[in-house]
């Protein structure tokens, strides 16, 4: 589905600092049909990964593939159009912008009412308060993050990719979260997820975790090799260390 | 059947909505003349003698019921005044659809200054709509400029969209109100201005009465070298509240000046002035696409949103 391969992405430093890397030599495979999840302390690069992934950054180096195709340089709507979706960790807010406008432009075509009620019914909204609610500062972060979800289950597309969907949810929330997420997963034949998350119950739901610290892949797996060693770390930062004792990864 | 062309008609239905005759009073003025007018058992509509504007009146009571009164104006080089005075009867509810829109084609300026007074009684209700455009491809300028004066009895209430999306070139509204005690205002007015187009919006708000209350919110797109000053002072004398807000999009080459002004007269008057200009926020334009449009259809539906 897709492939990162040698990807590296750097910034300009503070002054005479250069550039500085924030992603150095990444190569991930997301294989079709299956949920991944990235996981890591925070800092080290794993939300760059996912805007690179959405073309919203452009890597300094390496090569990105989407089924098979060399996407580095397409712009971000041409990876919408191919299939890619992408879930902000902080959802955008617009003056004006109804709710239903947004799930309707996600969706690229037109659709009644009540198709749009269907994915915020999915995302735990009662949709008959929503629809008709502008997207704006109104609506607590939690709201705007499960409008942000419907809008990608609203899109459908072959890559879902969610950058840290339970930041700003509430734990009854949460709990619904991770249910729209094993819905997903269930009929993800024919599509594959990539979910950013620190939350291990994101992680128990994983085929695969990839671990990113300091802009590098430092372990990877099936979740029954990776899984393990990240939780009996005593510490995130150590959480490499960990891996490393659970499974036979390429750290 | 109205007496107008098939232009006049086109106009018509932009800004008013109408493809025919309307339901309840009415006055449609194409070139300068009456293209048809209609009184109801409970609106009079009233030609001033000069034939320069209306009096319409609303007995008390009146619920439920409209006026129109659009202006269509298709000749190069016309330019008028006309003055059209609203006496909205004690605890009547009712809504009034006013706007005008010009088609020119020449090279001759044309104008249309229309000076609306509303005089709101004790405790009636009124919804005001105007809206403004603007067509043709000559050289002669579109030029409106609205006087709006409000005058509210006690607990009444009038609330006034004015929207001008598109095509005036050259625009001063000034909008004076008065309101005594327990009356309240809503503006919304809503703005979009393009090519070298120019946009003065002027409000001069008085709360005279104890528990009177205004709200001004003004929406805005400046684009390519267009301009628009947005001026908006209340000022409290009784125990009030006021609020006014300019939100305003910058595009291009567009310039916005935002003058704030408040001025309390009395220790119990809260007034509130909030004031934000700025280039669509890039997030806005990168959630879109990763939705699947382009940046140019992003900020397309960005604009029609904001200015909704």
């Amino acid at each position: 589905m897709l492939e990162l391969k040698n990807v590296s992405f750097g910034v300009e430093g503070d002054g005479s600092a250069g550039i500085k890397e924030i992603i150095r030599d990444v190569s991930i495979t997301v294989p079709d049909d299956k949920l991944i999840v990235i996981t890591g302390p925070n800092g080290g690069g794993k939300s760059t990964l996912a805007r690179l992934i959405a073309g919203i950054e452009k890597p300094s180096c390496g090569s990105i593939f989407f089924d098979g195709k060399d996407i580095t340089g397409t712009s971000i709507t041409e990876r919408a159009k191919m299939g890619i979706g992408f879930a902000f960790q902080q959802p955008v807010r617009f003056k004006g912008i109804e709710v239903f406008d947004l799930i309707r432009l996600a969706t690229g075509r037109k659709i009644t009412a009540a198709d749009a009620c269907e994915y915020l019914s999915a995302v735990g909204l009662c949709a008959r308060d929503y629809i008709n609610r502008e997207v704006n500062s109104s609506l607590s972060g939690g709201e705007l993050k499960r409008i942000e979800i419907a809008t990608i289950l609203a899109k459908s597309p072959k890559l879902s990719v969610f950058d840290e969907p339970e930041a700003g949810i509430d734990l009854w929330s949460f709990k619904n979260l991770i249910e729209v997420f094993e819905g997903m997963r269930k009929n993800i034949s024919g599509s594959s997820i990539l979910i950013i998350s620190h939350q291990e119950r994101i992680l128990n739901i994983a085929d695969e975790i990839v671990v990113i610290k300091g802009g590098k892949v430092c372990a990877s797996g099936s979740r029954d090799d990776v899984l393990p060693g990240l939780i009996s770390t005593d510490s995130a930062i150590k959480e490499c260390t960990g891996v490393k004792k659970g499974g036979d990864l390429n750290a | 059947m109205l007496k107008m062309d098939e232009i006049q008609k086109r106009i018509l239905s932009e800004v008013a909505g109408l493809h025919d005759v309307p339901e309840g009073a009415y006055n449609i003025r194409a070139n300068g003349e009456s293209a048809g007018r209609a009184s109801t058992a409970n609106i009079e509509i009233i030609p001033r003698e000069d034939g320069q504007g209306l009096t319409v009146k609303i007995k008390p009571g009146t619920k439920k019921e409209s006026v129109h009164i659009p202006v269509v104006m298709t000749e190069s080089g016309l330019k008028e005044v006309v003055y059209n005075d609203f006496y909205i009867g004690e605890d009547s509810d009712v809504v009034i659809v006013a706007g005008c829109g010009i088609d020119n084609c020449g090279n001759q300026d044309s104008q249309h200054d229309g000076i609306h007074r509303f005089f709101v009684g004790r405790g009636a209700r009124v919804k005001y709509v105007e809206k403004h455009y603007g067509s043709g491809d000559g050289r002669g300028k579109r030029i409106l400029n609205p006087v709006t004066e409000v005058y509210i009895e006690d607990d009444g209430h009038a609330e006034m969209e004015m929207v001008q999306i598109k095509g005036v070139d050259d625009t001063n509204r000034i909008t004076k109100a008065e309101l005594k005690a327990g009356a309240s205002l809503i503006v919304r007015e809503r703005l979009m201005t393009h090519d070298d187009q120019n946009a003065l919006s002027t409000y001069v708000v008085n709360l005279n009465g104890p528990g009177s209350n205004a709200d001004v919110v003004s929406r805005s797109v400046a684009r390519d070298k267009s301009y628009q000053k947005f001026d908006a002072v209340i000022t409290g004398n009784a125990p009030c509240s006021g609020h006014t807000e300019c939100d305003a999009i910058i595009m291009d080459e567009g310039r916005i000046l935002a003058v704030p002004g408040l001025e309390a007269n009395d220790v119990d008057a809260a007034l509130v002035h909030e004031a934000a200009i700025g280039k669509i926020a890039g997030d806005q334009i990168i959630k879109l696409m990763t939705l699947g449009l382009t940046e140019e259809e992003a900020e397309e539906q960005i604009i029609n949103g904001f200015l909704k």
